[in-house]
C-alpha cells in the first residue's frame, strides 16, 4: 500500500477512520449531561463546520467558537488609527481581511473609496519590498494576527526595515483569552481545544495552567477533521474519566518548545502589555508593543493618531456574543438578513476566520441541532 | 490567522525557498525554520512557521488505528480527497 509522497498528511481525512471515530465518540460521551468543548481558532471552526462536524456528535455535546479571529477582535479605535493614517497621505498595508473590518464608522477600504491609498498585501514581507521599491512614500503596515504571525513581523523589524516603513501593531496572545473565557460566568466550558499553529509557535507550556490549575482537560489539534475529531475524542475521554491533562494531539507540527527562533524574534522585539480586544474589553497581559529600541518604527511615534475608545459593535450587532461562544451566528437576528458575508455588519462577519462568515459560507453543513 | 498550509522546500537561497503546496509553486521565507530541501514546512503569510515531522504524522494515524482496530488507510478512499 503506498501512501502519496506528496500529500502525507492525507490519512487525515480518512472517512473509515473518521466513522470509527465518531462511533468512539458517541460511545464514550457521558449521557446525562450537556458537554461545553471550546475552541479558540477560527481555522478550528472552518473545519468543524465545513466537515459538517457538529451534526455527527452526540446531541449533548455543544463545540463553541471562543475569540480565535484575530481580525474580529481588533478595536474599533486601532482601526481608526489606521484610518487616520490612509485619510492623512501615508499608503497603509494590510491583510485582505484587515482592509473590510470596520472602525467607529470607516473600513479601510472605504476610506480608499474617499481616495486613500490602501493596499492589499499577503504578507509583511511584501509590505517591506512595497516600501524599498517607493522610497518616496510613507507606509504603515497594519500588524494583525496572534502568535502565529508576530513572528514574521518581528522578524521584519529586527532586520531594519525602511525608513519609510513603520508599524501599526495589533498582535495579540491566545492563552490570556482562553483564561478570560474561564471566567465568564455562565459558559460552563468542559474542555479547550487549543489552536494548532499558535501552538507550533508558543508550544505546549503556555496552557500547562489549564489542566494544572483550572482542571480544564485541554487539547491541542491540527485542522484536518481527523486532527479535530481525535481532539474531540480526547478530551471527551477526559470528561468521562473526570480528568484533566494537557494533549498534544498535533505531534507533526507541535513541539514541546515550540519554535524556539520565533520565540527568541518575539522577545527581543516585543514587550507584552494589556490590551483591548473588540468585544471583551481589555484583557491583562494579551497584547504585543513595540519595545522601547524598536519604537522608532512604531506608527503612533510617527503619527499623532491616537484614538481612545471607538464603537466596536454596531447596533443591533452581537458579534461580542458570538466570539465567546454564548450563541451561535444563526441566533443573531441580523445574520444572513442585514449582515452578511457581501454586506457585513460586525467584524465576525468580516474576518476570514470569523465564525459568522465560516457559517454564511458553509450554511448547509453547520446548522446544528440546538441544544 | 490560523492558516497555514503545508508545502514541500523545493530550493533554498539564504532566507527565502521556493516551496511546492502540492503543483503551486511561491515563495516563503524560512528564516523561522531549520529547514533544508525535501523537508515540509508549515506556511503562514508567507513564512515557514514549522517543519512537519512525517514520522509522527504516520505514527498519530498508526496508533489510533490501532486503539480503534481501522485496518490501514486505502489508497482509493483517499485519492481525490
Amino acid at each position: 500500500m503506498k501512501r502519496s509522497e506528496k500529500m502525507f498528511w492525507k490519512g487525515f481525512r480518512d472517512p473509515i477512520l473518521a466513522k470509527r471515530i465518531i462511533e468512539k465518540i458517541h460511545e464514550i460521551t457521558p449521557k446525562n449531561e450537556i458537554i461545553k468543548i471550546c475552541h479558540i481558532c477560527g481555522t478550528h471552526e472552518w473545519t468543524i463546520s465545513h466537515y459538517g462536524i457538529r451534526s455527527l456528535l452526540p446531541g449533548n455535546v455543544d463545540v463553541i467558537a471562543g475569540p480565535g479571529c484575530p481580525v474580529c477582535i481588533v478595536p474599533a479605535s486601532e482601526v481608526d488609527e489606521a484610518i487616520k493614517i490612509a485619510l492623512g497621505g501615508s499608503t497603509l498595508l494590510c491583510f485582505g481581511d484587515v482592509a473590510r473590518v470596520s472602525g467607529s464608522q470607516l473600513s479601510p477600504i472605504d476610506a480608499k473609496a474617499k481616495g486613500a491609498d490602501v493596499r492589499i498585501v499577503y504578507s509583511v514581507m511584501d509590505a517591506v519590498r512595497i516600501a524599498e521599491k517607493e522610497p518616496n512614500k510613507d507606509f504603515v503596515f497594519f500588524a494583525i494576527g496572534f502568535e502565529t504571525t508576530a513572528p514574521s513581523t518581528a522578524y521584519e523589524i529586527l532586520k531594519k526595515p525602511p525608513e519609510n516603513l513603520s508599524f501599526l501593531i495589533s498582535h495579540r496572545l491566545i492563552p490570556p483569552a482562553m483564561e478570560l473565557m474561564l471566567g465568564i460566568g455562565d459558559l460552563y466550558i468542559d474542555a479547550f481545544i487549543a489552536p494548532g499553529h499558535v501552538s507550533t509557535i508558543i508550544g505546549l507550556e503556555p496552557y500547562e495552567v489549564f489542566p494544572k490549575v483550572y482542571r480544564m482537560p485541554t487539547v491541542v489539534a491540527g485542522f484536518e477533521p481527523i486532527d479535530v475529531l481525535l481532539a474531540i475524542c480526547a478530551a471527551l475521554k477526559q470528561i468521562k474519566n473526570r480528568t484533566a491533562s494537557l494533549v498534544n494531539e498535533y505531534r507533526r507540527a507541535v513541539r514541546w518548545e515550540g519554535n524556539i527562533k520565533a520565540k527568541e524574534l518575539m522577545k527581543r522585539a516585543f514587550k507584552i502589555v494589556s490590551g483591548n480586544w473588540r468585544g471583551l474589553g481589555r484583557i491583562p497581559g494579551s497584547t504585543f508593543a513595540l519595545r522601547e529600541e524598536y519604537l522608532k518604527y512604531d506608527a503612533h511615534e510617527r503619527y499623532s493618531i491616537r484614538v481612545e475608545g471607538g464603537r466596536d459593535i454596531p447596533p443591533g450587532c452581537q458579534c461580542h456574543l458570538v466570539i465567546i461562544g454564548k450563541i451561535k451566528p444563526i441566533e443573531c437576528s441580523l445574520f444572513m438578513k442585514t449582515c452578511t458575508p457581501q454586506r457585513p455588519i460586525g467584524s465576525c462577519m468580516v474576518g476570514i476566520e470569523g465564525t459568522c462568515r465560516i457559517w454564511a459560507l458553509t450554511m448547509q453543513k453547520t446548522v446544528p441541532r440546538l441544544i | 490567522m490560523c492558516l497555514a498550509v503545508p508545502a514541500r522546500i523545493i530550493e533554498v537561497n539564504g532566507d527565502l525557498a521556493k516551496v511546492d503546496f502540492g503543483g503551486v509553486i511561491r515563495e516563503a521565507n524560512v528564516s523561522l525554520v531549520d529547514a533544508k530541501v525535501g523537508d515540509y514546512v508549515l506556511v503562514h503569510a508567507g513564512y515557514a512557521i514549522q517543519v512537519l515531522d512525517k514520522e509522527e504524522a504516520e505514527e498519530t494515524l498508526r496508533l489510533w488505528r490501532e486503539i480503534l482496530e481501522v485496518e490501514e488507510e486505502r489508497e482509493d478512499v483517499l485519492e481525490g480527497l
